[in-house]
């Protein structure tokens, strides 16, 4: 019973450290960071009185818009970075993917996902958030979600990049990115990225951000290589 | 059942009356220059119109009282004259009641929102949209900047569509959701609809105008009171407009300055 319980903790160890480590797959990997030059915008505080529960909870610090968040060295966070051509051996999204709705906040700012992977949209908030993802290719839907409701369980079929607003708090805005390929990285405020498990072949490699549009550039991977790639956007303050 | 019918009648009349006169659903205290000349014609409104009503509901509890007895000898067959003259003269009553109370109202009501604002005005732009208020201050230039619709984008805060880019007066726009205005100072608001019909409603400040997307709306008042108050959206506008509302904060001068110059520094 004890050895038992002892494998279980060990497997459950190693799955721990797997999915905490990302031990890279089989294949070339493509890696590197997403800067900028030139002066950003300036990220506005958010004044949230028209819903007191959420302006009482970021009283301390007010959250600011996230449309540019920018990191040390220049560094660019929530890019997403993917395959856009030349894709091979990706795999289909299985996990369901989570998006929360807290302090009058999308978390995560952007979410990325596959055709089809389930999303589950959760209300953390004690009072009603309405949820309406401004889709073009996808059937675009908008719907309310009173404090203390279920999930809403959904999915996107088509790939697409979706805005995401809520109607009762306008400052509230994300985005869901439905990518074809598996190969994909959404880069922190330290703007590093790293698509691994590439076979060998030919790649357009795109970085998106919500502002600043996309950039691409084309690698090749031969073998398990890791090629270096970075992507530099320009930035103006308004 | 006549008899129990007028008793009711009486009943209801009295309640309600007993509602009116003592002031029990009445609006809150006024905070507004303008108030006391809305209150007074509300006042005599239902000075006239509870007269009308006690006067015809305790008419119909006698009627029904004396003509409900089981003898047909008690049963009214005719008016004088017949029921034309009856029924002429009492749309003749109600009409001309109407008419002036409308007269009346309209002249006082115009006197207060078809007037210009005065010149020393603070003037405040305002935005409804699904389901939010909106205002912006012209901030350090005194001007606004132009407003460009199709550059509205609320992600990145810019909710009355701004082009900072190439428009400098835009800058240093303040836009705030929360109305907050000095005291004693006239206040020239400016409303704009983004979407659909909305109202701006202050109840302790005597005001409920609509919104309509295509109409820029002047509407101009002075608080007499500092505290904060509650503006809400009163134009049914979709599922979240229970949702829609905003504050306002009635703020002394020397507030006011100082939250001026903290929103400015913040640009």
């Amino acid at each position: 019973m004890r050895t038992q319980y002892i494998a279980v903790l060990a497997v459950a160890a190693l799955g721990t450290s797997a999915a905490s480590v990302r031990v890279a797959p089989a294949g070339g990997t493509v890696s590197g960071k997403v800067t900028y030059t030139g002066t950003p915008p300036k990220m506005k505080p958010i004044d949230m009185a028209k819903e007191p529960n959420c302006a009482k909870e970021h009283a301390a610090a007010p959250v600011l818009t996230e449309t540019v968040v920018t990191g040390p060295g220049n560094s660019l966070g929530w890019v997403v970075v993917y395959i856009s051509a030349g894709d091979q051996g990706s795999t289909p999204g299985t996990a369901t993917v989570r998006l929360d709705q807290k302090g009058c906040q999308y978390l995560p700012h952007v979410l990325v996902l596959q055709p089809n992977q389930p999303l589950d949209i959760y209300n953390g908030d004690p009072h009603s958030h309405n949820i309406h993802p401004l889709a073009k290719v996808n059937s675009e839907w908008n719907r309310s979600q009173p404090a203390g409701a279920p999930p809403i369980h959904t999915k996107w079929e088509q790939p697409e990049f979706i805005p995401v607003k809520c109607n009762v708090h306008p400052w509230m805005h994300g985005w869901h990115v439905v990518l074809a390929t598996s190969h994909y990285a959404l880069t922190g405020e330290d703007g590093a990225f790293s698509l691994q498990g590439l076979p060998p072949g030919k790649y357009t490699v795109t970085a998106w951000q919500e502002q600043f549009g996309t950039q691409s550039q084309d690698v090749t991977i031969t073998g398990n290589e890791t090629k270096a790639v970075s992507f530099v956007f320009k930035a103006t303050p308004y | 059942m006549g008899k129990l019918f007028a008793v009711l009648v009486t009943i209801i009349t009295v309640v309600s009356t007993a509602i009116f006169v003592g002031h029990v659903w009445w609006p809150p205290v006024d905070i507004s220059v303008h108030g006391p000349a809305i209150d007074r014609q509300l006042r005599e409104t239902m000075v006239m119109a509870g007269i009308l009503f006690v006067v015809s509901q305790l008419a119909l509890a006698v009627f029904a009282w004396q003509y409900s007895g089981p003898s047909d000898a008690r049963k009214l067959k005719m008016f004088p004259g017949g029921p034309i003259p009856l029924v002429v003269l009492a749309i003749l009553l109600v009409g001309i009641e109407i008419l002036a109370l409308t007269f009346v109202g309209s002249k006082v009501w115009a006197g207060i929102f078809q007037t210009p604002p005065e010149p020393n005005s603070l003037a405040i732009d305002v935005q409804a949209e699904q389901f939010a208020f909106y205002f912006r201050y012209a901030g350090a230039d005194g001007k606004f900047g132009t407003v460009h619709p199709e550059l509205m984008n609320e992600a990145a805060e810019n909710y009355f569509g701004l082009d900072p880019a190439h428009d400098t007066s835009a800058r240093d726009d303040i836009v705030v959701p929360s109305l907050v205005i000095p005291v004693n100072r006239p206040i020239a608001l400016t409303l704009h609809a983004k979407d659909l019909n909305h109202s701006f409603y202050v109840p302790e400040l005597r005001i409920q105008q609509d919104f309509v997307p295509g109409m820029v709306i002047p509407l101009h008042f002075t608080a007499t009171q500092t505290g904060k108050y509650e503006i809400v959206c009163t134009q049914l506008c979709g599922l979240g407009h229970y949702q829609m509302r905003a504050y306002l904060e009635v703020l002394s001068q020397d507030q006011f300055q100082q939250w001026l110059k903290d929103k400015e520094a913040q640009q």
